[in-house]
């Protein structure tokens, strides 16, 4: 009993780190990109103060129960995979609930946080909401299936569907990561990964000046806070499962913190020189390069 | 039913958009129903005040709401040609926490940005009372004080604090993007001193508001209040 408290105040701690990490990874990005078009961008401790705002409204409206749900079921996603991941590798407080099928577990915990949103946003009945949703989800689908087919092969290359495992398997130096050992799946997987961070040129779902902003159009005050809470907790746990499944995990905190940096980088580096696809040119994006080099990844290990 | 009433009914139906009237509606089961879309798709409460309660937690939310302005991107009249320099390098409102928002609940900040036809207002009306306490609203131009060079125009208000509760003027025809950063930085000041309580005026003083609201726009078919 007392260990499962100390395991969880250990999670705590973990999910407060991450969530702050989160936060000013995405405010550092936002002044990369600001950087690139030669402006100043916000503030580092912007994102704090936004939270901070939306969390303090005095007023809010909710259009229904799923209304209400929608945003606490994709902070469940969120949470769902970071309860899951083994944040640091052969670390016995920060590998948080890692279990031998987690890797499964966590595919699924990605798409379960777009669901509840889909059913949240449209009971806020704007048809915008609509429209953001049915992109979000054709684009999701197909991001989904060059990243499950990279998943596929490393669980045969490594014989386990556990990320410690992996993990641990990639141990012992620069020559054992997945990166080198297994490079199409990793190139499957760095491919979807842009579609995933939704960074341009797959920014349509969410992008201000597109129907406007998507599935969260409704959203706001405190609703909107837990949508961007989530935003940022999500950004470091996925950034983590890539750097888990390719290259090669990390040890101690600072080298969580430069390997998701670099994963999340790389999303934002293509978007910033990347002009911003529609929706059918980036599900059929998806189905042709990522999808091919998926498959030849999965061939070569059956 | 009198013929006082029914005239008024009429009247009323005359400006009612055709997706407005209420009408029989079959649904996908083959059941049918009725649909009156004033009362399922708005509410049409009054607002409620909702005044600050502990001071020193008001104090540092205040300094968040202030340093966290979300702008809507509504442009009302020729002053919004001033509101896209502001996002370019050349001035850079993202320094300042202003940021800009394509929905109104989401936004905090709404800019009247030059003379506002009645056509707009009610749009403008529509827009503020979509967006949620705390809210500010920032009017740019002359024509917002006293309706500039449209004072006698037929279709033009000529002071906008009849109708949206100011928070600040910013003075000018047009004033250019730098006033609107100084109008921003004085609209921080007053959040921080706590004197920026539009939404709450608006709520306290809604008869006076909509009294005047109705004084002008003679085509009114939305609720009262259509958050």
């Amino acid at each position: 009993m007392n260990d499962i408290i100390v395991k969880l105040l250990w999670t705590l701690l973990g999910l407060f780190i991450v969530l702050n990490w989160g936060l000013l990874m995405g405010a550092t990005m936002r002044k990369i990109v600001a950087r690139v078009a030669h402006r100043y961008g916000i503030p580092f401790y912007q994102p704090w103060l936004d939270l901070i705002k939306l969390y303090s409204n005095r007023s809010s409206i909710s259009h229904g129960v799923m209304f209400y749900l929608g945003p606490v079921f994709r902070l469940g996603g969120g949470l769902g995979i970071f309860l899951f991941l083994p944040l640091i590798y052969g670390s016995e407080h920060f590998s948080n609930f890692s279990w031998a099928g987690d890797l499964i577990l966590i595919l699924y915990f990605q798409f379960f946080g777009m669901l509840g949103m889909a059913l949240g946003a449209s009971d806020g009945g704007h048809p915008n909401s609509v429209i953001g949703i049915t992109r979000g989800l054709g684009q999701f689908t197909t991001v989904e299936v060059p990243l499950t087919l990279a998943v596929i092969s490393i669980a045969l290359q490594y014989n386990t569907l556990s990320i410690s495992e992996i993990v641990a398997a990639q141990q012992g130096g620069f020559q054992n990561w997945t990166l080198v050992t297994n490079p199409l799946a990793t190139a499957a997987a760095m491919l979807s990964l842009l579609g995933l961070f939704r960074e341009a040129p797959f920014n349509l779902v969410k992008a201000p000046n597109e129907v406007p902003i998507g599935p969260p159009t409704e959203y706001h005050s405190a609703f909107l806070g837990v949508l961007r809470t989530n935003g940022a907790l999500l950004h470091v746990v996925e950034a983590a499962l890539f750097m888990n499944l390719f290259f090669g995990g990390a040890t101690h905190w600072v080298e969580f913190i430069v390997k998701t940096f670099l994963v999340y980088f790389w999303s934002v580096f293509v978007g910033v020189v990347s002009p911003r696809f529609r929706i059918e040119q980036s599900v059929t994006w998806f189905l042709k390069i990522p999808l091919a080099i998926g498959i030849l990844a999965v061939i070569l290990y059956i | 039913m009198s013929d006082n009433t029914k005239n008024i009914e009429e009247k009323k139906d005359k400006f009612l958009a055709e997706e407005n009237k209420k009408r029989i509606v079959t649904g996908p089961d083959g059941v049918q129903f009725e649909v009156d879309p004033l009362q399922d798709y708005f509410c049409d409460k009054r607002p409620v005040a909702k005044d600050p309660k502990n001071k020193v937690i008001e104090n540092f939310l205040n300094w968040a709401r202030a340093e966290s302005l979300w702008v809507l991107g509504f442009g009302t009249g020729c002053g919004n040609i001033e509101i896209p320099p502001l996002l370019t390098p050349r001035f850079d409102a993202f320094r300042y926490g202003i940021q800009m928002r394509p929905t109104p609940r989401q936004s905090s900040v709404l800019i009247i940005s030059g003379y506002l036809a009645v056509k707009t207002l009610k749009r403008a009306i529509r827009s503020y009372e979509q967006m949620q306490n705390p809210k500010y609203v920032l009017a740019l131009g002359s024509c917002t004080i006293n309706g500039g060079m449209y004072y006698d125009s037929y279709n033009t208000i000529n002071r906008l604090d009849y109708y949206l509760p100011v928070d600040v003027y910013v003075a000018g025809c047009m004033p250019r993007p730098e006033a609107l950063l100084a109008g921003f930085n004085k609209l921080k000041e007053r959040i921080k001193a706590g004197r920026a309580e539009g939404a709450n005026d608006y709520a306290n003083k809604f008869d006076w508001y909509k009294a005047n609201q109705k004084k002008i726009i003679k085509d009114w078919n939305m609720p009262d209040y259509n958050w």
